[in-house]
């Protein structure tokens, strides 16, 4: 568990702005003893230009809980508010070199802390709807309730939707047997008392899918092609990542995997879920290929 | 500076004079002691004599009792698994809610199997009911398991006891003794327990040994079946240079028990005395009357255990914390939880654990480099002001959400 950053290490070890500021006038606590992790962030903001003046902690927690304290404070300094509330948990976690996974909560608490303090500032309540569970995907950082959450709001029925919904077991596959609990435990609960059925395994091939009621026109099936990839395009975004059609050719379809989704690791993982979403909407057996696995023209 | 190792309930380094018995094993004494060869004849004397050695430091009344395995984790899990299986109509485990992992989660996944485990709570000072205990020893529990010193605390359980106890219904009893063996006295023929599982590595042996003790008479079931090593009861070549090597740090253990019970337990008492003295808001945890010579378990309120770990290590010494950031999960360590050690000071909990090879002037090092540490994270905690908790935390600490 020693596998911090330099960076991480040297704002822990010498820790920037630690301790009470006086002149705060926005003050943001989030976390609590019970949960390891407590941070309290002050602002002193100067009301005219709401330009941050200065910015301390104080922080109950770990390593990297302190850490990400320093250097939220060391971030914000000199920002004005709007400006201040684009920072992202990742750009903290950027900042300092990277987190690592189990400890990607730490950069969720100081952005909280900085949105409570400026919502403190401005005389707003502030509200948020932090629930973490058991860590599930240490390869993604997923938790318990996120996985619950995404099941649940989905429909999902297999790991390998899991996997294309949240990320979580694209990796090393490890955590595939705490994901079939969640999802035996929300079919059991969605199938109501004595319809119990376990999950099943992830599959090794996509079902067979039902046969279309007529074929699709070329103009058509692209049409349809579009609005898949449409509706993945969001959570590719989330990501800082994108997809876009390059072209069909018979049952291969290829796709551009732009920004963070190129040459990213799970590149596999997110095409197979394009696929299969592609297979359901055409009803027919497709592939879908990046782009650099097309044919040279003849 | 020299590093200071107070880690030694995570693992030990090994003796010099244990690496030294084991190295032939690699070399000249490389053959498979089930061939008929000098080769193998060679090795199969080298075995018997480990065996005879783990037989003398636990007190087994037949060398043949002794079973080498692979590690603790898996002594455990063929203990239970072998009382389960030889006993199909018995489906109820009896267990405590402060054992390690290796018995918890094998436990966990039982109960998903359909089996009964029923775990026996502790008090504030991790101690068991025996009225609980004795109220559910019934004729449907196939196996009691109980560990002989919790490996965080160092609180020792009465397992001759609860094992006579047991032993009186009928019942089966198995403890998990890997960080009592070669600490405190064991003398299991003059006991009523029936398996025990000890390992290696937390006694100067390397790692990737175990032993699990089995009573002459106990109906067992293996865990791995193949070639007829250890008796058929734990198949696959034998792990020959660190069998010696385990042999030779019983021989070892033995040797130094009374130092363990004398020197270590001073320097261990010196260096709890020496913390609690110097800093306010810190409690020793567990059963300090009645716990393993070498461990101290304190906890420091309103600072967290990784934290203080991080600012250790860089002073050069090395110990272990409950807190939940060190495992990596959201929650404190179980043990600390199930003792009901509040939140303030679960998270705060730091575990020293010593051997015979620490050395006064390393203790006297850590009682000084303890105390600044302490004091520099409270001074950044919000639930601390001015050398004291803030009055009231609940009102002085207001979080949007908890």
């Amino acid at each position: 568990m020693w596998e911090y950053s330099d960076k991480v290490r040297e704002h822990f070890f010498n820790p920037r702005n630690s301790g009470p500021l006086e002149e705060a006038n926005g003050i943001g606590d989030v976390g609590s003893i019970q949960c390891g992790d407590a941070l309290r962030l002050m602002l002193k903001v100067e009301p005219d230009t709401e330009v941050i003046l200065d910015a301390h902690f104080q922080t109950f927690g770990c390593g990297s809980a302190i850490a990400s304290s320093s250097a939220l404070t060391e971030m914000v300094k000199g920002m004005t508010l709007d400006e201040a509330l684009k920072v992202s948990n990742q750009d903290i976690a950027d900042f300092l070199d990277g987190l690592p996974p189990e400890k990607m909560h730490c950069s969720v608490m100081g952005r909280e802390a900085l949105q409570a303090a400026i919502a403190n500032y401005r005389g707003e309540e502030w509200s948020d709807d932090h629930e973490e569970g058991a860590l599930i995907c240490k390869c993604f950082a997923i938790d318990a309730v996120m996985i619950e959450d995404v099941v649940k709001a989905n429909n999902l029925n297999t790991v390998e939707q899991v996997t294309f919904y949240t990320k979580a077991g694209g990796g090393c596959a490890a955590c595939h047997e705490g994901i079939e609990e969640i999802l035996a435990k929300v079919m059991a609960e969605r199938a109501g008392p004595g319809e119990v059925s376990p999950p099943p395994a992830c599959p090794a091939t996509p079902e067979a899918p039902k046969p279309p009621s007529k074929k699709l026109s070329i103009v058509e099936k692209i049409a349809k092609i579009q609005e898949v990839l449409e509706s993945v395009r969001p959570m590719l975004q989330r990501d800082h990542g994108d997809v876009e059609l390059a072209d069909v050719q018979g049952k291969k379809i290829y796709v551009h995997l732009k920004g963070a989704c190129s040459g990213c690791m799970m590149e596999a993982a997110t095409l197979g879920g394009i696929q299969q979403k592609m297979i359901e909407a055409l009803g027919e057996l497709v592939q879908v290929l990046p782009s650099s696995h097309m044919p040279l023209e003849a | 500076m020299e590093p200071i190792y107070l880690d030694n309930n995570a693992t030990t380094r090994c003796d010099a004079a244990v690496v030294e018995a084991m190295l032939p094993f690699f070399t000249e004494h490389f053959g498979n002691a089930s061939s008929i060869h000098a080769f193998g004849s060679e090795v199969g004397k080298a075995l018997k004599k480990a065996r005879s050695q783990v037989q003398a430091l636990i007190g087994a009344e037949h060398d043949s009792e002794i079973i080498f395995t692979s590690c603790g984790t898996e002594s455990d899990s063929t203990a239970i698994l072998s009382a389960l299986k030889a006993q199909p109509d018995r489906n109820t485990v009896i267990t405590t809610n402060v054992e390690h992992p290796a018995i918890l989660t094998l436990c966990e996944w039982l109960e998903k199997e359909g089996y009964i485990v029923h775990k026996l709570k502790v008090d504030k000072k991790g101690r068991i009911d025996l009225d609980e205990y004795k109220s559910l020893l019934h004729d449907r529990v196939a196996i009691v398991s109980v560990m002989w010193a919790n490996n965080e605390t160092g609180t020792i359980f009465p397992v001759e006891e609860m094992a006579a106890l047991a032993s009186a219904k009928g019942i089966m009893f198995h403890t998990d003794a890997v960080q009592a063996v070669g600490k405190i006295p064991i003398d299991l023929k003059n006991t009523k327990i029936d398996m025990l599982s000890l390992s290696g590595h937390k006694l100067h042996a390397p790692k990737g040994i175990g032993v699990l003790y089995l009573r002459r008479g106990c109906r067992f079931r293996p865990l791995l079946r193949g070639g007829h090593q250890e008796r058929g009861r734990r198949a696959g070549t034998e792990n020959s240079a660190s069998i010696v090597g385990l042999g030779m740090a019983c021989e070892l253990a033995m040797n130094k028990m009374a130092i363990e019970n004398t020197e270590v337990k001073r320097l261990r008492d010196k260096l709890e005395r020496g913390i609690l003295a110097q800093i306010s808001h810190c409690f020793p945890t567990g059963d300090v009357s009645n716990r393993l010579p070498n461990t101290s378990n304190i906890a420091f309120e309103y600072i967290e255990g990784e934290a203080i770990l991080l600012l250790l290590n860089k002073m050069g010494i090395a110990a272990s914390s409950g807190s939940a950031c060190t495992s990596g999960s959201l929650e404190p360590s179980h043990v600390m939880r199930a003792m009901g050690i509040p939140y303030t000071a679960a998270h705060g909990t730091i575990r020293f654990s010593l051997s015979v090879y620490n050395t006064e002037a390393e203790v006297d090092r850590v009682i000084e480099a303890v105390p600044p540490i302490v004091a520099q994270l409270r001074k950044l905690s919000p639930y601390w002001k001015d050398g004291a908790p803030v009055s009231n935390p609940e009102a002085a600490f207001a979080p949007t959400y908890a």
